[in-house]
């Protein structure tokens, strides 16, 4: 039987007096898209950093395929591929530099380097501008870019925080789009946290809706809304789990995007 | 799916050279899509050399023997410029962490000593491009430099641990202070200091007790000795100079390896 891609058991993560993650239990199976929804503050970029080897984990509290993050960590950086909120492509480089530096940093072998990176900036649509400096992309183009950087690796288990943070949204299907495809093609798991819950809804198998560092809901979409009622929405789940509110959860997206501009300013 | 053990010795020491060898390639690349910034960072080192050297030079104030005071300073300004350059890689070492760019480099299979010590060589190699600039300057100057390929050689090995040491310093200062602005005042603090309580202006002998104390624990005045020694053939205590070098840049490339979850977290 496969490990899970995932599994956390009373994850707990205390910065000075607060608490960010409370005993957080979770399991993400191998091959789902799973969304890790909350609003700022839930502890969903905490637990990431937990699960990414950023952040010292327990013995035994964190698990990625199979593999303890605290002993592991080296083995479990090489089954991730993961991508922070900023938007973090070197501007000073070359799309293709900028891919190539994450499959040397990967160790992929120098005979087969140069196909991979090709190959992965051909599946994120970036061939073509691969040689222009990335200070000239848009944020849309970046974003794939970083995906590019992501996946030269064929890592099992993508990890995304806040993917399209700050993108239109023909650039934000864009990404998703690429996902979904890799992630047909390779089997991979992907993790993502998100506060949009539309797109949430529409790209992840199932949900955890985190709360003050504690999973408060979990399930696929469909089961999290027919909880609620029959005509429920995931603003209604988020609602009912959080005592906030989609409108407060937007205003601070929209203080995402201000600040994803801001780091495509100091890109460009 | 076959997973790899975790790496011993011998092969993270094989990560951590190819590392640093990946982070110079990608210096090296950034250099050659902006040449401007080798000239523009040339304009201060040219400065010491044109004005102050030809000054003094003539002035004969500061006595430097048998040698013009102008082939004395060149090995001085070179690893000045050095320092400068290297200096500043803390501040941004706190951009990459809030650009996300150090989150992304640190879930890598890279252990954080090898990270750190890419970023302190990609900072030697910035200073030896740098280098090649100032010392045409020193040529067209007339400073009378030697030839032997090997002296070369040994040039960019002092210029690569000197620029390793001060850029880790400035990474370790970044790990504790965290924030890019208290950084800026630390940097623009502590370079003139360690310059001058160098003996890249003047020779040790002139100094008065105290600021020969500081010199003698200066990585900066070892790093000077070297250059001297190779490119004009002064006498220079060449073991003791890469000795002092190699472990001061060892010692603080673990250092600022220990601070970094410190930066990540911060």
């Amino acid at each position: 039987m496969p490990h899970p891609a995932v599994r956390c058991v009373g994850l707990r993560q205390v910065f000075a007096d607060t608490v960010a993650v409370d005993g957080l239990d979770l399991q993400v199976e191998p091959g789902e898209v799973f969304g890790l929804l909350g609003p700022n503050g839930a502890g969903k970029t905490t637990t990431i950093r937990l699960i990414t080897t950023l952040l010292p984990a327990p013995p035994g509290a964190v698990e990625v395929l199979g593999l303890d993050v605290s002993s592991r960590k080296t083995s479990v950086r090489r089954l991730i591929g993961y991508l922070p909120q900023q938007l973090s492509a070197d501007g000073t480089l070359t799309g293709r530099e900028n891919v190539t530096l994450f499959a040397r940093l990967y160790d992929v072998p120098r005979r087969e380097r140069a196909a991979q990176v090709q190959a992965v900036l051909d599946s994120v649509d970036l061939v073509d501008v691969a040689e222009r400096l990335a200070k000239t992309y848009s944020g849309g183009m970046l974003r794939r870019l970083e995906l590019a950087q992501a996946l030269v690796s064929a890592p099992r288990l993508l990890i995304l925080d806040e993917p399209t943070v700050g993108l239109d949204p023909v650039a934000r299907d864009a990404v998703w789009e690429r996902i979904h495809e890799i992630r047909r093609a390779t089997g991979m798991t992907v993790l993502v946290t998100t506060h949009a819950m539309q797109e949430a809804d529409q790209h992840c198998d199932r949900i955890a809706l985190m709360h003050r560092g504690r999973i408060r809901a979990l399930g696929t979409p469909a089961e999290l809304k027919g909880a609620i009622g029959p005509a429920a929405t995931l603003d209604d789940v988020f609602r009912c789990h959080t005592g906030d509110t989609l409108a407060d959860s937007e205003r601070r997206g929209l203080r995402d995007v201000r600040a994803a501009r801001r780091t495509a300013g100091r890109l460009g | 799916m076959i997973i790899e053990a975790e790496p011993g010795l011998w092969r993270g020491a094989a990560i951590g050279i190819s590392r640093v060898a990946t982070m110079c390639l990608v210096e090296l690349q950034k250099l050659r899509h902006d040449r401007s910034e080798l000239l523009t960072r040339a304009v201060q080192p040219a400065l010491w050399l044109v004005v102050f050297g030809n000054v003094f030079t003539r002035l004969h104030a500061i006595p430097t023997g048998n040698v013009a005071y102008l082939d004395f300073l060149a090995p001085g300004i070179l690893a000045q410029s050095a320092l400068f350059i290297a200096i500043f890689y803390g501040i941004q070492i706190i951009w990459e962490r809030d650009a996300g760019v150090l989150a992304k480099l640190l879930v890598t299979p890279t252990p954080r000593v090898a990270l750190v010590a890419a970023k302190a060589f990609a900072a030697g190699i910035r200073a030896v491009a740098q280098a090649v600039v100032v010392l045409v300057l020193a040529l067209v100057m007339g400073v009378g430099l030697s030839a032997n390929p090997l002296h070369w050689l040994g040039v960019i090995v002092a210029l690569m641990l000197g620029s390793a040491f001060f850029c880790c310093l400035s990474i370790t200062i970044a790990g504790v202070v965290l924030s890019r602005d208290r950084l800026m005042g630390i940097g623009q603090a502590i370079t003139m200091p360690l310059f001058f309580a160098s003996n890249a202006l003047y020779p040790v002998a002139l100094m008065p007790g105290w600021l020969q104390v500081i010199n003698h624990v200066n990585p900066l005045s070892y790093e000077v000795d070297a250059l001297r020694g190779l490119l004009i053939g002064t006498p220079a205590r060449l073991l003791l100079d890469f000795g002092v070098l190699l472990v001061a840049a060892a010692l603080m490339i673990t250092g600022a390896s220990a601070l970094l979850p410190r930066l990540v977290r911060g």
